[in-house]
């Protein structure tokens, strides 16, 4: 991608007969795993799949009989709050005063309900994860540590850092887990449900090894579960003991993948204290992950938020749980439509990074990013200026709150609170019954 | 200090030693302990605790400095995540003991359960290191990144338990267990090897048997009688060529 538009690039017409069903990449594949006997590695999200039912969804205007707002002239709220809401509050008089009587949960205040996805540093370069981190700053929103530590550059933007506890618990200690707005446990992320990871002892450069913990060439392995998560029983002690870490002052996420049991799962994970719900869709993004796993393992965003948000109002426990979902949020009408679906927030990966210069090439898992971006190598970190990309996601985040006001204006509604959950301005176009049905929808034009 | 546990909620019980530590206690007795779980979590510097009773799961999780003392037995997950400091267990321990520990001692004079030091890491002169008095059970150092284990099978004489469970130290890729006693190798899991004692390790082995053995006031040369052997990586990267490219 030239920005000039000064080079344009062609593709080689292939050497290999055409074939609907062995297509070019079925081939290779094979090729190479016929040579290697090895497990094929991708970067990015999802290939195989290319309907996105967000396309497919319609929203909602005012016309003649109730009126739209105009954002230019009325407030519009974005703010969000993540975390356990009340069921009740109650107060009791203080003499003149009035006093809260209900104790509140620990609740992260979001001025937009956009936050940057978990991207660790190692998969990341120390510029790309210092830019997203003053974007967080700058945007009044959060960014994520990712599996691997946080480096001293970046306690700074800790308040606005959401740090993670992984599978591999590198880089976890007392410090970390206070400094952190709130802490994630990971227990899947959508680009590879049920696995877990490894960071090539090549990749542990020196600070690196400092971050994680680990000594530098050895592998960075993320076994796929906690080995002290067996059950819902475990979570709610992770949960528990990271209560205890951080004093009962930090909301607790708990992020999963999407899968087919995914509203049976968050219930569980919602009364194991969860005050946060990841879901992370089955097309999201990453830097490396097998690529059978990526293209075949879960289940889209659109359809886990709709029924994950529909059995917890069912249960009766919406209010002690947020749920933000993330996994190819590509724009302000997909944010509206997960909100309307029943998100409270959402997170974006992939989009950040393009923001920061990345073009999509899929070239993440060879750790020679030309952006900067997913490379340790000095030289093309070097051409990734942090003060440069934070504004540029900054932008892109500003951008999108202003759209995501238009959105609501035109919907006559003139806080995002009332969007949430709110699927009766949503409509579903070319979508078949069953879909319509999951997502809790009407077809447009009833 | 002295601090009664009894039936108290682990929230309450927990609150009450942060607020013994912000008055400035730098030792503290908890007594009549019934499995409130998370002490001493999370708790750092040059404190001493004492526990008489049982206390619950994840004890002195991500603890970093002080020195607990349990005059009993101890569940699952002591000093799971944690970063320094010493923990003693007079008593039998649970399961994932050591989980992905990364610096400080775990001394145990009797059994520990499965999945014991599971992920334990080394950095720079943080090593982490587990002693067992007894016996361990399944997937003892599994994914083991660094540290030491030692288990010693004391009061096994009859041999009525395995020394060790099976899947010992699968996908180990740093750090070694020191066995006292035969190790089969059918016990021993992918990517872990058996490996002849050098004078190195007969040196480290001594050296923390030395403070173990002085911990719950046994003879060391009674300990070292018997022959170790030692379990280690084959290799530091077992999955290299597990991935391809393209
Ligand atoms: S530009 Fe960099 S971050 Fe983007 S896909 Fe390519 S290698 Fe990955």
């Amino acid at each position: 991608m030239c920005p000039e538009d000064a080079i344009t690039l062609h593709r080689t017409p292939s050497v290999m007969s055409a074939h609907p069903v062995w297509t070019e990449n079925a081939r290779r594949d094979v090729f190479t795993q016929a040579r290697t006997g090895a497990v094929l590695l991708a970067s990015t999200g999802n290939e195989l799949h290319e309907r996105i039912i967000f396309d497919n969804l319609l929203l909602d205007a005012c016309q003649v009989t109730n009126p739209a707002i105009d954002p230019l002239r009325e407030p519009i709220e974005l703010r969000t709050y993540i975390g356990k809401k009340p069921r009740s509050v109650e107060f009791e008089a203080v003499g003149n005063d009035i006093k809260l009587k209900t104790e509140l949960s620990p609740t992260l205040k979001l001025e937009i309900p956009v936050m940057i996805a978990q991207m660790s540093y190692g998969a990341l370069s120390l510029e790309a994860h210092e830019a997203l981190a003053r974007a967080a700053v700058m945007s009044g929103t959060t960014m994520g540590s990712g599996e691997g530590g946080l480096h001293k550059k970046l306690y700074p933007y800790a308040d606005h850092i959401i740090v993670q506890v992984a599978s591999g618990r590198f880089g976890v200690h007392p410090a970390y887990l206070q400094a952190g707005a709130a802490v994630e446990i990971k227990i899947g992320q959508g680009a590879k449900p049920g696995i877990g990871g490894h960071l090539p002892g090549i990749k542990i450069t020196d600070e690196i090894s400092e971050t994680r913990m680990i000594p530098v060439g050895t592998d960075a392995i993320s076994p796929a579960p906690h080995h002290d998560i067996y059950s819902i029983e475990d979570l709610a002690q992770l949960v528990n003991s990271l209560k205890e870490a951080t004093r009962y002052k930090k909301p607790i996420f708990v992020k999963i993948a999407a899968v087919h049991n995914v509203a049976a799962i968050s219930s569980g994970v919602c009364r194991a204290g969860a005050d946060a719900i990841v879901i992370d869709g089955f097309r999201a993004g990453t830097g490396a992950t097998p690529k059978v796993i990526r293209d075949n393992v879960g289940i889209p965003i659109e359809l886990a938020l709709a029924v994950v948000d529909q059995r917890l109002r069912e249960e009766g426990i919406r209010n002690e749980t947020s749920l933000i979902a993330s996994g190819t949020i590509r724009n302000s009408g997909d944010v509206a439509k997960a909100i309307a679906l029943g998100a409270d927030a959402v997170k974006i990966g992939t989009a950040a990074l393009i923001a920061l210069g990345c073009t999509v090439c899929k070239r993440c898992y060879t750790g020679r990013c030309a952006w900067g971006i997913t490379t340790q190598d000095p030289k093309l970190r070097s051409r990734l200026d942090p003060e440069a990309g934070a504004r540029r996601v900054s932008n892109l985040l500003l951008a999108w709150s202003i759209e995501l006001k238009e959105i609501l204006g035109a919907a006559g509604i003139n806080s995002i609170e009332s969007l949430r959950g709110n699927r009766d301005r949503l409509r579903g176009y070319g979508l078949d019954h069953t879909t319509l049905d999951i997502l809790g929808i009407q077809p447009a034009g009833r | 200090m002295r601090i009664v546990a009894n039936y108290k909620h682990f929230k309450v019980l927990n609150e009450e030693i942060q607020q013994a530590i912000k008055n400035g206690a730098a030792q503290l007795t908890l007594e009549d302990v019934n499995g409130q779980s998370f002490i001493a979590n999370s708790l750092r510097g040059k404190l001493k605790i004492d526990i008489y009773g049982t206390p619950g799961n994840d004890l002195a999780m991500f603890m970093d400095g002080p020195k607990v003392t349990v005059f009993g037995n101890a569940q699952d997950g002591v000093g799971n995540t944690m970063s320094s400091g010493t923990i003693v267990i007079h008593g039998d321990a649970r399961d994932i003991l050591g989980h992905s520990m990364r610096g400080g001692k775990i001394f145990v004079r009797g059994d520990v359960g499965y999945r014991v030091g599971i992920h334990m890491k080394t950095y720079k002169s943080n090593v982490p290191i587990i002693v067992a008095g007894g016996c361990a059970g399944d997937f003892l150092g599994e994914y083991m990144a660094g540290g030491i284990i030692i288990i010693l099978g004391l009061h096994n004489a009859a041999k009525k338990i395995d020394l060790l469970g099976d899947w010992v130290a699968t996908g180990q890729h740093g750090g070694a267990i020191y066995v006292r006693g035969e190790v089969d190798d059918s016990k021993l899991g992918d990517g872990a090897a058996q490996f002849p004692m050098t004078a190195d390790d007969e040196m480290i082995v001594k050296k923390v048997l030395t403070e173990y053995c002085s911990e719950f006031s046994l003879s060391l040369e009674r300990v070292l009688e018997t022959e170790f052997k030692k379990i280690a990586p084959g290799s530091l990267r077992p999955y290299a060529a597990l991935y391809t490219c393209e």
